[in-house]
């Protein structure tokens, strides 16, 4: 990626312009160093790209909230053809932090839905920065149904801070939303995958990643809180959020070891995501991959899994 | 429209008489203040008016134990999965000694304490938070035992009623507790399908990851009177959005006007709504396949 992410980035910054000097010294007394120079600035690249393959967690907490990341509607336009968008919950209104519909992927008919911040301040009020409303859950919901009526397999695209924190939402029924969509997928009589694509809000974010298989992007995470919310609440200092986003184990290699995860999709480094082949691709195959294989197993089979995968998550000492 | 306060129902001193009578400070050492009229009380007046304030009707936390022996029959609650206890899978900073800390403050295990009970005469599985032990926050442990106790009651055809108290998922045991959200609803929908009655009583304060999951999937939902219930807390969302909040907003009364309640109950008349749900459910499994 181009610009200046974080701190680290002037360290190398320094070392590209120092040598930058050399180059044009070298050229004005004469003296031949271009083997030299290409070898420190090989070694310079080697090294930057070794310190962003190793971020962070708090790194990849930023990284995640990149509003450069695609979002689901790039994902839709890359993976798969004709797309239509479907709105409304049909009970209130439409919530374009949640954007879902039909699309054709690999082959195959599915109902996709995923969270959809904008990409600049502008367009972040109109999405409202990806924080689903109740109705964005329940227009999911209806989406679901539809779903299952018609046998079509579901990919959610998830990307969200959490859900919205405002009167509304609660005078709504926020939790009554969530709390619906997460029984809902529970027992939902087609295929689910999810894909954590970037920031992995708590409850906002869980609500929409009850599936069969979840893949996750290198540097997305996924949380119970925000970093900033824990440091705030348990240190009472929010400047901490870098502690506690290391506490907090929210990366996909922490969530893979706990079984939360199922596949860690890499991510290219210093690269726009989508600019990526590799990337794009390894994408595009884990996603058949794994639906080809929830696709083949049998409903109440799929469904007995997918409860028991819930089932047996947790960490408790135990006498009888 | 919204009416701010609750209607004070029989077994209440009227509000409105309350502002009327002077307030004593009987602030002698051991007293406190009733945090609804600073009326002063002795934890002896408390629990002789059954944990409610005399003077305007102010329902004190009480805690899981209090709540089952007080609708549940005479020596018919047997404690299930006490032998469960926390561990810190995350080595999360400080975790182990708030632990240690509200072990020695409660003299519970956990934030949840559940079993089997008679209500009535009907067989129940019951469960109870309790809001002293880290706020009622829901870490592996307490989704570990609603889950099992959800289980039991589907697999027993017994209705399953839980008294909810808590802040949220529990942070320390960071995603594991975020999942336990999604592992309580799933086993909800078990219970429906077994065609169990499910009974959800909502006590101050109940928030976050617990009522969007489990707690807001109940056949009947039943909220007690001035509890604080909602999503996201009222302070954070003042924080967050600078939004006024409306008077009442997010108490029991407020989400009975916008229906996310079947109905508000004082605790004192709880057991008798409990008996007559069950009566009316034939004993709460109502699958007439
Ligand atoms: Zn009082």
């Amino acid at each position: 990626m181009t610009r200046n992410k974080f701190e680290f980035e002037s360290n190398y910054r320094l070392l590209e312009s120092k040598l930058a000097e050399l180059r044009d010294l070298s050229v004005t007394l004469n003296c031949d160093f271009s083997n030299e120079i290409a070898k420190v600035e090989k070694r310079i690249a080697e090294l930057k790209a070794e310190r962003y393959r190793h971020l962070t967690p708090w790194e990849q907490v930023l990284m995640s909230r990149d509003l450069e990341r695609p979002m689901t509607r790039d994902f839709v336009e890359l993976l798969c053809t004709d797309f239509v968008e479907m709105h409304g919950d049909r009970l209130y209104g439409d919530d374009p932090a949640i954007v879902g519909g039909i699309a054709v992927f690999e082959g195959r008919v599915v109902t996709v839905i995923g969270h959809q911040k904008g990409k600049d301040t502008k367009e972040n009020i109109v999405h409202n920065f990806g924080m689903p409303r109740p109705e964005g859950y329940r227009k999911a919901f209806r989406l679901l149904k539809q779903a299952e009526k018609f046998s079509r397999p579901v990919i959610t695209f998830i990307n969200t801070p959490g859900a919205d924190p405002g009167v509304g939402a609660e005078e709504r029924g926020e939790a009554w939303a969530i709390s619906q969509l997460l029984l809902g997928l529970s027992q939902l009589q087609v295929p689910v995958i999810s894909v954590i694509t970037g920031e992995g809000g708590s409850g906002g974010a869980l609500a929409l990643t009850v599936a069969d298989r979840i893949l996750m992007f290198s540097n997305a995470v996924f949380s119970v809180a925000s970093p900033e919310t824990c440091a705030s609440i348990l240190l009472r200092d929010v400047k901490r959020a870098d502690e506690m986003a290391a506490a907090l184990k929210l990366n996909a290699v922490s969530l893979k070891d706990m079984g939360i995860i199922d596949e860690i999709i890499e991510e290219p480094v210093m690269e726009p995501l989508l600019s990526s082949q590799s990337f794009t691709q390894s994408l595009r195959y884990s996603l058949k991959k794994h639906l080809d294989e929830i696709c083949g197993t049998e409903i109440p089979d799929l469904l007995e899994m997918r409860y028991q995968r819930l089932r047996k998550i947790g960490r408790f000492h135990e006498i009888q | 429209m919204f009416k701010p306060s609750f209607k004070p129902k029989k077994t209440y001193i009227d509000l409105s008489a309350v502002k009327k009578t002077p307030v004593t400070f009987d602030t002698r050492e051991g007293n406190f203040p009733c945090p609804a009229c600073s009326v002063w009380l002795s934890e002896a007046e408390k629990i002789q008016n059954n944990d409610f304030c005399p003077r305007c009707g102010y329902h004190f936390a009480v805690g899981a134990l209090e709540r089952i022996y007080g609708v549940c029959d005479e020596n018919s609650f047997t404690e299930l999965d006490a032998g469960l206890s926390s561990l810190n899978p995350l080595d999360f900073p400080d975790y182990a000694d708030k632990l240690a800390k509200a072990r020695e403050e409660t003299i519970l295990m956990e934030a949840v304490v559940t079993g089997t009970a008679a209500i009535g005469g009907h067989n129940v599985a019951i469960g109870a938070m309790d809001g002293r032990f880290m706020m009622g926050s829901m870490g592996s442990v307490v989704g570990e035992k609603i889950c099992r106790a959800i289980e039991r009651a589907a697999e027993q055809s017994l209705p399953f009623i839980i008294f909810c108290c808590s802040g949220g998922a529990r942070m320390q045991e960071g995603m594991l507790s975020l999942m336990q959200m999604a592992k309580t609803s799933a086993a909800v929908g078990r219970l429906h399908a077994a065609g169990s009655l499910y009974i959800s009583i909502l006590t101050h304060p109940t928030t976050g990851g617990v009522t969007a999951s489990f707690a807001s999937l109940a056949d009947v939902i039943i909220g007690e009177p001035g509890a604080l219930i909602g999503f996201t807390g009222p302070r954070v969302i003042e924080q967050t959005t600078g939004q006024k909040l409306p008077p009442g907003f997010q108490r029991a009364e407020f989400l009975l006007e916008h229906g996310m309640l079947d109905l508000i109950q004082p605790r004192l008349e709880m057991r008798s709504l409990l008996v007559r749900l069950l009566n009316v459910h034939q004993g709460g499994n109502h699958d007439q396949k």
